[in-house]
Order: C-alpha cells, then sequence, then structure tokens
C-alpha cells in the first residue's frame, strides 16, 4: 500500500511531502484539523506522532507538544478513535510514537486497533530490528513497519535494516535529536547516497529540515522529505486556530517539495 | 547458564532499545567490553586503582548497637567509607578506564542524588576526561552540594527542566546528548539500567562488594542469613547480591515507598509496575494504562526513579531475591537510629536499607547484612528540614 504511493511519485518524477504532526497538540480536535489540514496542502504520506512521556529521540519542539498533550490526558484509544473519524480524508498514515505504547497496549491490540482506524504504518524510533520479532509478528497483515537507518549505521546494518523494513527506509539525516537546523550538514548528502548505493527500496529523510534550500539539495536524493518540529514551530506561532492553519498552509508552499 | 544472553536478555526483560544512531556504538562498547573481561592488564589496574585510589576493600562493620537493638548480628558493608563516598566510584572507575582503552575524550553522565555525578566527575578528573552531568533542577535544588562537588571537580552540570525535573528525565536529557555526540562521546550510565551492555557491565563492576563481603563474613567466621540493600536503578543491589545469588542466604531489595504505595507517590516499580521499555531496556516500570511513564517520589533522590534494573526484574520473577518497601518516615527514623547510635550518617538512600530491620524476624544467631552504599552528607539540609 504505502509502496504503490512511492512508485506512482516516483513515476511522476516527484519527491513526496511527509509531514509529521503531534495528534492532541494543541488540543485532539485541533490536531485533528491539522491532519485534514495537511491532506489538502498536499501531503502524501501523514505522519501521526503519539506523544510519549519519555521522548529520547526528540528535541525540544516536539517535547514541549508531547507534554501539551499528555497533560490534557491524551490516550492511545483516543488516537485511534479521531483517526477513524477522518480516515477517509486522509493520505495514508503512518504512526510514529516509542516502544512502551505498543507494548503496553499489547502489540496485537495496537496492531488490530491501529489498522481499524485506517493507519497502513508504523515508524518506531527505539525499536531495533534485533528487538523487532514480538512486534512483527503481532503485527503482519495489520500494518507495516517503517525502521530507520542513520548516518552511523554500518553498510552492514543498512543492508540489514532495508531487509526488514516494509515499503521505504527512514533515513535519520544527522546525528542527534529531532528538531530543525540552519544548515544539514555535508554528511547529510554523503549519507543519503550510501543508503541509495545499499537498497533498492524508496527512502525518506527526516530530521532537521526546515527550509526550501534543504528541500532542494535534498530532492534529488530522496524519495521523500519528512518535516515535523519546523512545521509544530509555524503553527504555533500563531495567536488563533484560523491564523495557525493558514501558517502551515504557507509553511507547506515556502517549503516547496 | 549465565546471563544475560548475547544481547541482554534477562529472560524477558533487558535487551537494547535505543534509536538506530547509538546501535554501532552500543555495539562497539560492548565488543571493547568483552575485550577487558579476558584483559589481565585492565583487571589488574582495575584492581589496583580499585586499592589505591578508591580505598577498598570497604570494612565489612559490626554495628554492635543495631545488633543489640535487635538482637541479631547486624553488619554493615561500609561503601560510604569509599572515595567520593559512595560505590558509584567503582562502576565510574571501571567505565573510565573502558573509555579511555576506547579513546573517547569527552564523558556524560545522568545523576539523581548527585553521587553518580560526583564519581562521574572524579573518574573523569583522573583520567582526563571533559564531562558534563545532565541533572534534573529539582535534584539540583535538593543536593546542592553535591552539585559544588562536581563543580569544583571541573565538570559542567547541565540543569535539565523537562519533565519531573529528576532523574528520569535527567537520563532522557543523558541520551540526547548521547545520539547527538554519539562519535566522541562516552555515556557513563550509573546505573543496571539502559540497553545492553550496561545493567551487565554496571553489575560486573559492582560486583566486587560482595565478593569483599563474602571474604570478610568468611574471615570472621560468619555466614550471612539475610543480605539487604536498596533499590533504585539497583546498582548497589546487585552489586551485593551478585556474589551470593547461587548461595543459600535471604537476598532482599528494598524500593522506596515514598508517602506510601497506596498514596501513588512512591518509587516502588517492582512492588507496583508492570513491565515497560525505558532508556534502552524492559523492565518493571512504574506506567499508566497506556504506557505512558508515571513520575517516580522519593525523599531520597538516588531512588526517584520509576523504572529499576532488569536484572532485578527477573530475580523477581524467578523468586530469587525479595523486593520489599520502606517509606520515607521509615528511613527518616532509621537514618536518625544509625546517626545517634553507631556515629555514621548514612545516606538516605541506604537508610532504605537500614529502615528494612525493622520488617524481618530477627534471632540471637541470625546475622543481617546491610548494603551502606553511601554517606548522608548530601541529605543534611532534608533532614535538617524533618
Amino acid at each position: 500500500m504505502i509502496a504503490s504511493i512511492f512508485e506512482k511519485a516516483r513515476k511522476e518524477n516527484r519527491t513526496m511531502l511527509m509531514p509529521y504532526f503531534p495528534v492532541g497538540y494543541p488540543t485532539l480536535s485541533r490536531s485533528k484539523k491539522v491532519f485534514l489540514n495537511l491532506a489538502k496542502n498536499g501531503a502524501d504520506l501523514l505522519e501521526v506522532g503519539i506523544p510519549f512521556s519519555d521522548p529520547i529521540a526528540d528535541g525540544p519542539v516536539i517535547q514541549k507538544a508531547s507534554t501539551v498533550a499528555l497533560k490534557a490526558g491524551l490516550k492511545v484509544e483516543q488516537v485511534f478513535g479521531a483517526l477513524n473519524d477522518i480516515k477517509k480524508k486522509l493520505p495514508p498514515t503512518i504512526i510514529m510514537t516509542y516502544y512502551n505504547l505498543l507494548y503496553k497496549n499489547g502489540l496485537k491490540n495496537f496492531a488490530r486497533k491501529a489498522a481499524k482506524a485506517g493507519v497502513k504504518g508504523v515508524i518506531v524510533p527505539d525499536l531495533t530490528v534485533e528487538e523487532a520479532k514480538d512486534w512483527l509478528a503481532a503485527s503482519r497483515d495489520q500494518v507495516e513497519t517503517i525502521f530507520l537507518v542513520a548516518p552511523t549505521s554500518s553498510d552492514a546494518r543498512i543492508k540489514k535494516i532495508s531487509k526488514a523494513s516494509s515499503s521505504f527506509l527512514y533515513c535519520v539525516s544527522l546525528t542527534g535529536v529531532t528538531g530543525a537546523r540552519n544548515k544539514l550538514p555535508k554528511s547529510t548528502y554523503v549519507f543519503l547516497k550510501r543508503v541509495r548505493s545499499l537498497t533498492k527500496k524508496p527512502i525518506a529523510v527526516g530530521f532537521g529540515i526546515s527550509k526550501r534550500e534543504q528541500v532542494n539539495e535534498l530532492r534529488p536524493l530522496s524519495d521523500g522529505i519528512i518535516v515535523g518540529s519546523s512545521l509544530i514551530k509555524a503553527y504555533t506561532k500563531a495567536k488563533t486556530e484560523t491564523d495557525s492553519l493558514k501558517n502551515i498552509e504557507k509553511f507547506i508552499k515556502r517549503l516547496g517539495v | 547458564m549465565s546471563l544475560p544472553d548475547k544481547r541482554g536478555h534477562f529472560g524477558i526483560f533487558g535487551g537494547i532499545f535505543a534509536p538506530e544512531t547509538l546501535m554501532e556504538a552500543i555495539g562497539e562498547l560492548n565488543k571493547a567490553y568483552a575485550k577487558t573481561k579476558k584483559d589481565k592488564g585492565f583487571q589488574k589496574e582495575l584492581k589496583e586503582l580499585f586499592k589505591s585510589y578508591v580505598g577498598r576493600p570497604t570494612p565489612l562493620f559490626e554495628a554492635t548497637y543495631l545488633s543489640r537493638h535487635y538482637g541479631s548480628k547486624i553488619l554493615l558493608k561500609r561503601e560510604d567509607l569509599a572515595h567520593t563516598g559512595a560505590h558509584k566510584i567503582n562502576n565510574c572507575i571501571g567505565q573510565g578506564l573502558l573509555a579511555r582503552k576506547m579513546g573517547k575524550k569527552r564523558i556524560i553522565a545522568e545523576t539523581g542524588a548527585g553521587q553518580h555525578g560526583v564519581a562521574t566527575a572524579t573518574a573523569a578528573a583522573f583520567f582526563g576526561m571533559e564531562c558534563h552531568v545532565f541533572m534534573g533542577s529539582e535534584d539540583i535544588k535538593r543536593q546542592a552540594p553535591n552539585v559544588q562537588r562536581m563543580r569544583l571537580l571541573g565538570a559542567e552540570v547541565i540543569p535539565v527542566e523537562s519533565g519531573s525535573k529528576t532523574l528520569k528525565d535527567a537520563m532522557n536529557e543523558a541520551m540526547r546528548d548521547w545520539v547527538t555526540n554519539v562519535r566522541t562521546t562516552y555515556y557513563m550510565i550509573g546505573s543496571v539500567a539502559g540497553p545492553h551492555p550496561y545493567p551487565m557491565m554496571v553489575r560486573d563492576f559492582q560486583a566486587v562488594i560482595g565478593k569483599e563481603t563474602k571474604v570478610q563474613l568468611k574471615k570472621m567466621g560468619l555466614k550471612a542469613n539475610n543480605i539487604i540493600a536498596c533499590v533504585g536503578g539497583g546498582s548497589n543491589a546487585i552489586g551485593i547480591f551478585y556474589e551470593f545469588i547461587d548461595d543459600k542466604v535471604n537476598l532482599i531489595g528494598v524500593e522506596a515507598a515514598g508517602k506510601g504505595l497506596s498514596s501513588g507517590l512512591h518509587s516502588a516499580p517492582l512492588a507496583t509496575g508492570q513491565p515497560g521499555v525505558l532508556h534502552g531496556s524492559l523492565s518493571y516500570l512504574l506506567q499508566n494504562k497506556d504506557g505512558q511513564v508515571k513520575e517516580a517520589h522519593s525523599i531520597a533522590a538516588g531512588l526517584d526513579y520509576p523504572g529499576v534494573g532488569p536484572e532485578h526484574s527477573y530475580l523477581k520473577d524467578k523468586g530469587r531475591v525479595k523486593y520489599g518497601t520502606v517509606t520515607d518516615t521509615e528511613a527518616i527514623r532509621a537514618f536518625k537510629l544509625l546517626s545517634e547510635k553507631e556515629g555514621i550518617l548514612p545516606a538516605l538512600e541506604s537508610a532504605h536499607a537500614l529502615a528494612y530491620l525493622e520488617k524481618i524476624e530477627h534471632k540471637k544467631n541470625k546475622v543481617s547484612v546491610i548494603n551502606l552504599s553511601g554517606r548522608g552528607d548530601k541529605d543534611l539540609h532534608i533532614l535538617g528540614e524533618k
């Protein structure tokens, strides 16, 4: 399912826009509107973050947004409910969250409920291929699992992860946590070329991306571009919800994926 | 079979749940550590430093007042007398030596009570490394003397303002730093927590406590009936238990019950938690039904952690170690007793182990060993308020 979206974009010679936004931020109903807004503004794939209390791979922006959502009492059950309400209007949706939420909700249960809510895949930044056996068994026939590769991953690991990863590979652009960077290091580009040479699967790049110049440089190297923190920042900057949604529209246009 | 297995599992617990960015570094650490086990030079240098720098062996001291008070023999393993005033230094000297072998020049660490922070800063000063310690701003307030010590030792103390502003959040921040600076940085985890190989490695470095205790008991012509230690992450406990795992002796770990288990304000994941993944491994965890991690509470900053080392979870389920709890109030009472009657100010963490003496059966010919994991100077201002 996800693979076919990539295929289509490839045929159209187009890089995909894959925005990330945390559900429950700033409230559950407002985040729903963000997802619908992103769908309208050209998101090819939607990444829905489920906030976790201890997001070790995330920088300050996503940390803060997660805290807001959790303080309001957000539950996984509500996330699936919200996605279920709007699934017909959304592009293929992937959940990004930490492993304990899958584990504690019951792996099979989580996978089944996610699939029912229209979710096509999951990305779990603290689930390594070595520890993924139980989850992969529980989620088979329900949702796909996309694994991450990092600039520090050896060639051998990238090949191994590519084999395990469904549909595409998520390339972490740099060593660090999520959050906009003024400039991406040169090593990002070297890394993407290296991944490309090691896998036949499509690749998407995320972490640190916030600007059109970065997108222009990444476009020839990647099938998809993921933006999260900078999108949340743009949304948060405005005072009213209407302006916030407009900001998202403007941000995506400016990005020019 | 000796545990953990190759991938760090103690039964269903442990493992490596970490961002991919860290996986090569974790693999490298694993290999480097495995090498040191067979490296006679490394082991010799470690032994020598334990003796001349840390001041080991630490005494096994018979507390005569307590023995009379309880009507049995009470022995204290005096880790409070180790350099820097707690058992934490054992691990830091071990990992410091390893970091030097690996050519790392930048050390990061998390700290709760500040004991591990001080020990890390000490090791970094000793080995000539740059040191950054992450500490919750709440803990910075309640453990001011240790903050000052770290700074005097040349470490940078970085306040952590997220979440509960305690140990858990300090560890989150340390992991974020590690992910960012993974190529140059050695992460010196202070407890038997984190992704494999940390729980195994920290245990091995702390196992010196139990090895010494065994030799000392033998010299005294005694056999222990109970060995009691407090459990936050659980490094001092596993340190004294490990050598006795196959022996006939009651091993008792004491978690912090804070304001009482029913109050919800405690740090007792083994008593009340369920298995979950935090900071790199699967273990018992304080969490809500959804898997969101709950904030812990204890008067002892070093126990104020919602998780626990995976090997403790394994030992609990296997029934080999009994885990009990002690409240803030009970710990303070034990602190006062030891201070006034034995002339030893214990750390509030260690006072939890002492307080458990109230909860076991005593007989004249029974021997109980308490791991006195640290000294209480750092807690004076908390106790001043009580």
